[in-house]
């Protein structure tokens, strides 16, 4: 394993599913034992779910970074009511903590001092890349859908303007966003009157074709596929395409464990068909890796 | 505005393409169909250069209630409208299927085909870019590819094309 | 009352010909590749074409706004920067665009080209639509669908840009340049090669019994009963079956489409100065027929007359229409 994957930082995203508060505590006390180097704390799917939680943010903090962690906090992706917009305009006020924005609406805080992109902001190229960095960004984290050829280019231009680049390498992959709440929906309730009926699925409310197959998963507003990224294989050359930062999804299925498995492979200590045989009993779905091969994003390209 | 006679056409008449062409021998109807399409291919050139990769594919254009067939190849080269009894159809890559006044509306730009497609007013199957490129480009053509055609037959082309959209407009009003 | 545009679909030069001579007085399009967000086959302009376009437009006091509304992967962006130098060059009124490093593109090479803010970037609060005002001189943002009649009001109130709103058509449920589903399924991005449902990638089968299976790659939409109203075959429109639920149920929404005659005044109160149509993908009888219905609604506001709302039923999905967003918070 080459030296660009040693010294790759491995990253854990937001939790995007709606978790009871004493099982994110217990999952970020837990994570504080990960071998992980950035944690991404903070909502960024539904602002109705942030009142039940926050008030935990700045004690998860300072448990993570006594751990040796970095934290990053995340926004909104999706902003529109006027709750949203103060929500985002506080965390953006949170001048000694690095923001990670994920909309426009963050971007409009943000310019001009150091930040961080979000998944959701759309980078698809190296120019959008160069005005961020401009305007302040230090690292920004790729839409997934990105194939190969375009994440090689990004990496040449982040690493031309010093910046970290990260890209999710596990988890369901989030598609969609909407105004609507497909949860709410589809227990025939309106998203004001939801009563938080995502938290019955802590990774995500499975969607089947009428054939039967599974196809997508529902999270309130947002859609995310069914299957699971897994970019374990791919990571070495992702690291030497100038890619920094590996970023891992949380679900329900043990985050050390996953976290080690992926530490290792870039470490080089560990076969990615082990690692991939060992993750596979933690997933929540199987796997895929379409985007990544310029494929249907479902699809999983097998090793050879 | 109508006048009363053509209020009063008859809902039967609707079937009148039906008891018009159904006697007629393919091998009388051939040699025309290909001239229509050689004398359209001829004056719409436009048609082609909407249809990029789609020149090579063949389409069976499906009047539900003639009894025949057709099979169209938009080639530049070699254009070809070819008819075929219901029974022997031929190899095709996407089939398109309504009745043929609903055709009629269509290649006169008068009725949107998508409205038709949600309306289950026509029925699509196969390579549904070929018919989406088709459709769009038939839909470039301005003026009425129905009049072009009719103008090839002269002035019974052109009466008959009259007849046929007179039906056309009752038994919309009829449905 | 402010007149407003009203700004209408041209997915051909026929098209464009018919918006026009319906009254409308914008006309939005794109070139024949993936540089904008409706790159279908058989649709779109050459250059020939949109220099003819720009010309019957203008010469009919009517303005055309160039759609480059997608997001160019790295490494392509040589092909969007060519179709921004055509559109300057053929005197388009206005660039519609999404991505930051198109925006920026156009800013810096061509500071005085006007320059659209397409509803692909999302832009749905102030704050964003101040972003692209500050950094790229934006000048109309289009809204996404999501919003109710008062937060476009109270956005309106807080911006230095005109708005430009969707009155009619197609209804996305998905926060438009936020989706991937279409990749997920077939392979082709709808952000990156301007293809939703790529028909490629779209079957149909009907049984004997006539009914009717829509599948986009190896996955099945829908399927309508016989005689059931189809809609288009995309991903967000589809029936699919969760735990808990006894039957299929469209998961997001109903092959429906929006329509905001009934909204019209409400909408012009509230400030927006553009009434936009969807439906590039739609044929020229479609054109036809919406513009004209919306050309005279929009005059009687004018007037102040009630609009006479037309009856536009037949060309819509699933032959059923919805205010989606704009009706109140209810839909979400």
């Amino acid at each position: 394993m080459g030296r660009e994957a040693r010294s790759a930082k491995l990253c854990v995203g937001p939790v995007l599913f709606h978790w009871p508060a004493e099982k994110k505590l217990e999952f970020y006390t837990r994570l504080a034992t990960a071998p992980v180097d950035v944690v991404y704390l903070g909502e960024v799917v539904c602002s109705k779910r942030i009142p039940l939680f926050e008030n935990h943010h700045q004690d998860i903090a300072r448990l993570l970074k006594e751990a040796g962690k970095k934290v990053v906090f995340s926004t909104l992706a999706e902003v529109m009511t006027q709750y949203d917009r103060q929500v985002v305009a506080r965390i953006c006020a949170m001048h000694d903590e690095l923001i990670e924005a994920n909309d426009a609406a963050a971007l409009y805080h943000l310019s001009g001092r150091p930040h961080a992109i979000g998944p959701f902001l759309n980078v698809y190229n190296e120019d959008s890349l160069e005005f961020l960095a401009g305007k302040g960004a230090l690292h920004a984290t790729l839409p997934n859908e990105l194939p190969r050829a375009a994440i090689a280019m990004l990496g040449r231009k982040a690493q031309n303007l010093g910046m970290g680049l990260e890209v999710q390498v596990y988890g369901r992959m989030p598609l969609a966003l909407s105004a609507r709440c497909y949860h709410a929906r589809a227990h025939g309730r309106a998203k004001d009157n939801c009563r938080f009926v995502c938290g019955q699925d802590p990774d995500g409310m499975d969607l089947t074709t009428m054939e039967g197959v599974p196809f997508l998963s529902i999270n309130g507003i947002q859609t995310l596929s069914h299957a699971c990224l897994n970019l374990i294989r791919e990571m070495p050359a992702l690291a030497g395409m100038g890619v920094t930062h590996f970023r891992l999804s949380p679900h329900t299925g043990d985050i050390v464990e996953t976290a080690r498995l992926f530490r290792a492979v870039l470490d080089g200590e560990l076969a990615t068909t082990e690692a991939t045989t060992r993750l596979a009993a933690l997933a929540p779905a199987p796997f895929a890796n379409g985007f990544y091969h310029q494929r249907e994003g479902y699809k999983w390209a097998e090793a050879g | 505005m109508m006048n009363s006679a053509e209020n009063n056409f008859p809902a039967r008449l609707q079937y009148l393409p039906l008891s018009l062409l159904a006697p007629l021998p393919l091998f009388t109807l051939q040699p025309l169909l290909q001239r229509v399409i050689t004398h359209l291919s001829r004056r719409r050139p436009e048609l082609f250069a909407r249809f990029g990769a789609h020149t090579r594919k063949t389409f069976l254009i499906d009047p539900l209630n003639l009894p025949f067939v057709f099979l169209l190849r938009l080639d530049p080269r070699r254009p070809q409208l070819l008819a075929r009894r219901r029974e022997h159809p031929m190899a095709h890559d996407a089939r398109i299927a309504g009745t043929f006044l609903t055709f009629l509306d269509m290649v006169d730009g008068r009725l949107d085909g998508d409205a038709l497609f949600f309306n289950r007013d026509l029925v699509i199957e196969g390579d549904t870019e070929a018919v989406v490129c088709l459709r769009n480009a038939i839909d470039d053509m301005e003026g009425s590819v129905a009049d072009d055609v009719a103008d090839f037959f002269g002035l019974p082309g052109r009466a008959a094309l009259f007849v046929l959209r007179r039906i056309k407009r009752n038994s919309g009003e009829l449905r | 009352m402010v007149r407003p545009e009203l700004v209408c679909p041209a997915g051909t030069p026929a098209a464009l010909r018919a918006a026009v001579d319906a009254g409308a007085d914008a006309v939005y399009c794109g070139f024949q590749n993936a540089t904008n967000a409706r790159n279908f086959a058989g649709l779109n302009f050459t250059l020939r074409e949109m220099q003819e376009g720009v010309t019957y437009a203008h010469e009919r006091g009517a303005r055309v706004l160039l759609a480059v509304n997608t997001f160019p992967p790295a490494g392509q962006t040589p092909a969007w920067k060519q179709a921004i130098e055509d559109g300057v060059r053929l005197g388009v009124d206005a660039i519609i665009v999404a991505d930051i490093g198109v925006a920026r593109h156009v800013a810096c090479a061509y500071p005085q080209q006007r320059l659209h803010l397409s509803v692909q970037a999302g832009a749905s609060s102030p704050e964003a639509i101040r972003y692209y005002c500050r950094e790229f001189g934006v000048k109309r943002v289009v809204l996404p669908r999501i919003l109710t009649v008062p937060e476009i009001k109270a956005i309106h109130d807080e911006i230095p840009c005109e708005i430009e709103a969707f009155i009619f058509g197609n209804i996305g449920m998905m926060a438009e340049g936020r989706c991937s589903l279409t990749n997920y399924a077939t392979g082709v991005s709808t952000n990156m090669d301007g293809v939703c449902s790529p028909a490629h990638a779209v079957r149909y089968e009907e049984d004997t019994r006539r009914n009717l299976t829509a599948r986009l790659g190896v996955f099945t939409i829908d399927r309508f009963s016989c005689g059931e109203q189809a809609g288009y075959p995309t991903i967000c429109k589809g029936r699919y079956c969760a735990a808990g639920r006894k039957s299929p149920y469209y998961a997001f929404e109903e092959p429906v489409s929006l329509n905001l005659s009934s909204l019209l005044p409400d909408l012009m109160r509230a400030g927006v100065s553009a009434l936009k149509i969807e439906g590039r993908q739609r044929s020229r009888a479609y054109v036809h027929a919406v513009v004209s219905a919306y050309r005279k609604a929009v005059d009687d506001c004018l007037a102040g007359r009630p609009p006479l709302l037309p009856d536009l039923l037949a060309l819509t999905e699933g032959h059923r229409e919805t205010r989606g967003a704009f009706g109140g918070r209810r839909w979400r």
